[in-house]
Order: C-alpha cells, then sequence, then structure tokens
C-alpha cells in the first residue's frame, strides 16, 4: 500500500514538470475539456432531467398534507439536486464513465509501448498524459455540474407543468426559497465537485498509466480505477460534508 | 557510436544481463540477436534509458548517458528514434499526425515547414496519401513504415528498431530491412535491430551481438556468422532441421540469396 501511494505521489509531482512545449499541451487540454466534459454532457442532461422528474412526484406523494405548502417540493428538490444528486451522485457516474475511460486509454497505451515510446523522445509522459486530464477535470467538471442542477431543476419543472402535481409557480417559489444560503450551498456543490474530479482522474490515470500485463489487465485497471474513485469519493464526501456544513 | 560498458542487471534477484559489452559503430545496422527471453530487450532498455542498469555505462558518442541527469539525458534522447515491436503509434493521431508529433513537440518550425517535412519522411518510406488515414486504417507494414517515418522525422543521429519485422509477411520483412538500411547509410545513423529473424541477420547484419542467456556469447558479421563454432549460436543460426542437413551448401554460398531461398 505504501508503495503504491508512493508511485501515486511520483505521477503527481511529475505532472508540474514544466512542459517541453506549452502549445501543444494546450491543444491536449482542450482535447480532454471535450472528451472528458463534453462528451459526458448528454448523461448527464438526461439523468438529471428525469432524477428531477422522479424527486418531485416521490416528494410531493410523500409530503401531501394540507398543513405543509407546496412550495416545500421545489425547497425539497433544491436541496437534494445542490448537495448531494448534482456534485455527488453525478461524479459517481462521471467516476464510472470517465474514470473507466482514462484508465482503458493509458493502460492501452502502456500495453501497446506508445508510453515508452513518449519516454524515449525525451517528453514527459506523465506530464503529457495525466496532466492535461487533470487540469481538464478540474475546470470543467464544476461546469458539468452545474449544467446537471439545471437540468435537474428544468426536469422538475416539466412534471409540475405537464401533470400539474403541484403548481409550477409554488414549484419555482420553492426553488427560490431561501436563496440566501443558495450561494453557500454552490460553493459547498462546486468545492466537493473539483475534489471529486482530481479523485476520479488522478486514481484512474494511476491505475491505467502504471499497468502492466497485456489486454486482461486494462479490463482490470479499468474496474479498479471506477472502484477506488468511488471509494474515495464517498470517503471525500463525507469529510468535506463535516468540515463545510456543520 | 553507441558504447556498451560491462552492462548488468537484475530483476527481483534474477540476473537478465550479465557483463555485455559492445561497440554499436556509426554508419551500419548493428544488431543484437538471441532467442526469446535472451535480455535483448532489457539490454535495449538499458541503452535508450527506460531502464537503469544495475552495473555498468552506456555512452553515445562521448557522453556518459548512464550517469546524466534526467533533463541531460532528455537532450541526447531527442537524438534518438525507436521503432517499436507493435510499432507504438499514437492511436489517436493520424498518420500526418503521428510524424509531426517530434516536430511539434520539440522544434519552433512552422506548420507549413513540418507538413514538408511530414510529407518528405512518408514519401521516404513509401507512404503515399495516407495522411489522414488513423493506425488503426492501415496495415502493419505501413504502420511499421509509418514508425519509421517519425523515427527520422528529427533526423536521429541513433535509431532503435526493437523486431522490426515481427508479424510481418517475408515479403513486407524483406521491404523494412532494405529500408532501414538505406536509412542508416543516408543519414550515417548508428541502427540498432533487435532481431530473431535469421533472414534480418543475413541481409543487414554488418556487426552483430549474440546473447544467450544474458551473457554475450558472440560477436561478429553476417559474413562470419555461418561459420561460427559457438554451440548456442550455431543452434540458432542452424536451427531448422532442414537448414542442418543442408549446412554444407549454405556455408558453400554462403549468400544471402541462396538462404533466402531456402528459408
Amino acid at each position: 500500500m505504501i508503495r503504491n501511494l508512493g508511485k501515486y505521489m511520483f505521477m503527481l509531482y511529475h505532472i508540474f514538470f514544466k512542459p517541453e512545449k506549452f502549445s501543444v499541451y494546450w491543444r491536449r487540454f482542450i482535447d480532454e475539456v471535450v472528451q472528458l466534459g463534453v462528451k459526458s454532457l448528454f448523461i448527464v442532461s438526461l439523468m438529471s432531467a428525469f432524477m428531477g422528474a422522479v424527486l418531485v412526484i416521490q416528494t410531493a406523494t410523500a409530503i401531501e398534507s394540507a398543513w405543509i405548502p407546496d412550495y416545500t417540493v421545489g425547497f425539497t428538490i433544491k436541496q437534494s439536486m445542490l448537495l448531494e444528486f448534482c456534485p455527488t451522485i453525478i461524479s459517481l457516474i462521471l467516476a464510472g464513465k470517465v474514470g473507466s475511460n482514462i484508465a482503458s486509454e493509458l493502460g492501452t497505451m502502456r500495453v501497446t509501448e506508445q508510453i515508452d515510446a513518449l519516454e524515449v523522445m525525451g517528453v514527459n509522459s506523465i506530464g503529457y498524459l495525466v496532466g492535461p486530464k487533470i487540469l481538464a477535470a478540474l475546470f470543467i467538471f464544476p461546469i458539468v455540474i452545474m449544467y446537471s442542477m439545471f437540468f435537474g431543476f428544468f426536469g422538475g419543472g416539466l412534471v409540475c407543468y405537464f401533470t400539474e402535481i403541484i403548481p409550477v409557480k409554488q414549484y419555482i417559489l420553492g426553488i427560490r426559497y431561501f436563496s440566501e444560503d443558495n450561494f453557500v450551498f454552490i460553493r459547498y456543490a462546486l468545492t466537493k465537485t473539483i475534489v471529486f474530479a482530481f479523485i476520479i482522474t488522478s486514481i484512474s490515470s494511476y491505475y491505467g498509466y502504471y499497468l502492466k500485463g497485456g489486454a486482461l489487465e486494462v479490463g482490470k485497471a479499468s474496474t479498479n480505477a471506477v472502484v477506488y474513485s468511488s471509494i474515495f469519493i464517498l470517503f471525500a464526501n463525507y469529510i468535506l460534508t463535516q468540515l463545510m456544513l456543520i | 557510436m553507441i558504447h556498451v560498458k560491462n552492462i548488468s542487471k537484475s530483476f527481483s534477484g534474477v540476473e537478465i544481463l550479465k557483463d555485455i559489452s559492445f561497440v554499436f559503430e556509426k554508419g551500419k545496422t548493428n544488431l543484437i540477436i538471441g532467442k526469446s527471453g535472451s535480455g535483448k530487450s532489457v539490454l535495449t532498455k538499458c541503452i535508450v534509458g527506460l531502464l537503469e542498469p544495475d552495473i555498468g555505462d552506456v555512452f553515445y558518442d562521448d557522453i556518459k548517458f548512464s550517469s546524466l541527469k534526467s533533463k541531460d539525458k532528455k537532450k541526447v534522447r531527442k537524438q534518438i528514434g525507436m521503432l517499436f515491436q507493435g510499432s507504438a503509434l499514437f492511436d489517436s493521431l493520424t498518420v500526418e499526425e503521428n510524424v509531426a508529433f517530434p516536430l511539434r513537440m520539440f522544434t519552433k518550425m512552422t506548420e507549413e515547414e513540418i507538413i514538408d517535412r511530414v510529407n518528405f519522411c512518408l514519401n521516404r518510406v513509401n507512404i503515399l496519401n495516407k495522411n489522414t488515414l488513423y493506425p488503426s486504417e492501415i496495415s502493419g507494414g505501413m504502420q511499421k513504415r509509418v514508425a519509421i517515418a517519425r523515427a527520422i522525422s528529427m533526423k536521429p543521429k541513433y535509431l532503435f528498431c526493437d523486431e522490426p519485422n515481427s508479424g510481418l509477411d517475408p515479403v513486407t520483412a524483406i521491404v523494412i530491412d532494405e529500408l532501414i538500411q538505406e536509412i542508416t547509410k543516408e543519414y550515417q545513423m548508428t541502427t540498432i535491430v533487435i532481431t530473431h529473424d535469421m533472414n534480418s541477420v543475413l541481409e543487414i547484419g554488418e556487426n552483430i551481438l549474440f546473447i544467450d542467456g544474458g551473457v554475450k556469447k558472440w560477436e561478429g558479421n553476417k559474413e562470419e556468422i555461418l561459420d561460427v563454432k559457438v554451440k548456442e549460436l550455431y543452434d540458432f543460426v542452424y536451427v531448422s532441421k532442414f537448414l542442418a542437413k543442408d549446412e554444407k551448401i549454405v556455408k558453400k554460398k554462403a549468400s544471402f540469396e541462396a538462404f533466402k531461398f531456402l528459408y
């Protein structure tokens, strides 16, 4: 375990080496932003919209009472979406999608000697391959999560509009309720997202970059990347919640 | 010229290379031959710096490579071109982008100059009109040639080829061998080819190092190899029973054409 931690730290240390050529790294950063973030937008928006819709129905059904105002549904959706669903659940989904993608990409590059080819050329392979992935995720994941928040609320709004389970005006009022706290919640959500982005990309890169063996090990590395990223996300989620919300 | 001096390397207590010394000469195709698992690839990785030898030194001309700092090693590596066994082309880049990669990374050439150089290198290895294709869209032989084009794009002083013929049909293998030899002469490079293909040995082996069990057992050239007395190399050269039967014919003619015919 200490050996793995040492290799992980060694990998992180090499990310901060001066790039051989900034323009090449910049191009790679942009490619990674597209690969890790932009290409995840569809699945994220779809899941968020449906999750928002389902949450509205469940919450409205659960708290159906003359004593509880309708806007409580909107308020509950806002809290659930901002605090937990968008930053944590979407990050877990991204750990599956992006994490396995990173681990299998780097693992295949290792198996097919592409990483050796970079090293022989004199390229800092960690800096070139891993660095842009981590930076791109740190940049794009918060945007993806905000996108997810919007679609979550939008999905809930659509349900209210079409089913009239609660009036849309009440739903929007609930979302805007206690709006002075929204900034704190969003800051908390985005801080979590940045930490999760780092966890997903660095752990997945570690399993891919240091892979030994063949095609079978690529599959194992991919699985390990998702499993360990998810475990560390849950662990970090608890720590951050304890630190930031209490 | 590359000079390796008394190189030894172990993994988990198992000695893979034992006290190997050899001079790889400039302008010649230098071959490292031996059976699978004999230590050829480990020796090559020690020479290019992908592995650190436990004992011994590697000299690139007068530069003691093994004692250089990481930053200085990178400067030497920019003069190295390497053709890997599986080509090691970057999957996500097109043929043109693969060849242009080292130029974009390490030079200040304009985009126009880079494209000119890429086209020159691709023409040199007879790859025409494939610039926009991805490695998965071209054949294995073409991939090897693109990898050679990438290796020579920076006009390297040293070229390493790790089993350049593996996975290729005999005709394409000869084309690749001839290409490596032509390029070596043309650019006066120090070329090191790792192989266990006897056709290659007899065609391009100007300076040969034979390793068996991590130990240097023989050195010489393609003319001398057929008269060898070292048992391990004899077994390696005359591995086929057919060849062993006709050993006299092979020795008599001792020419590549005859050997190729027999093979």
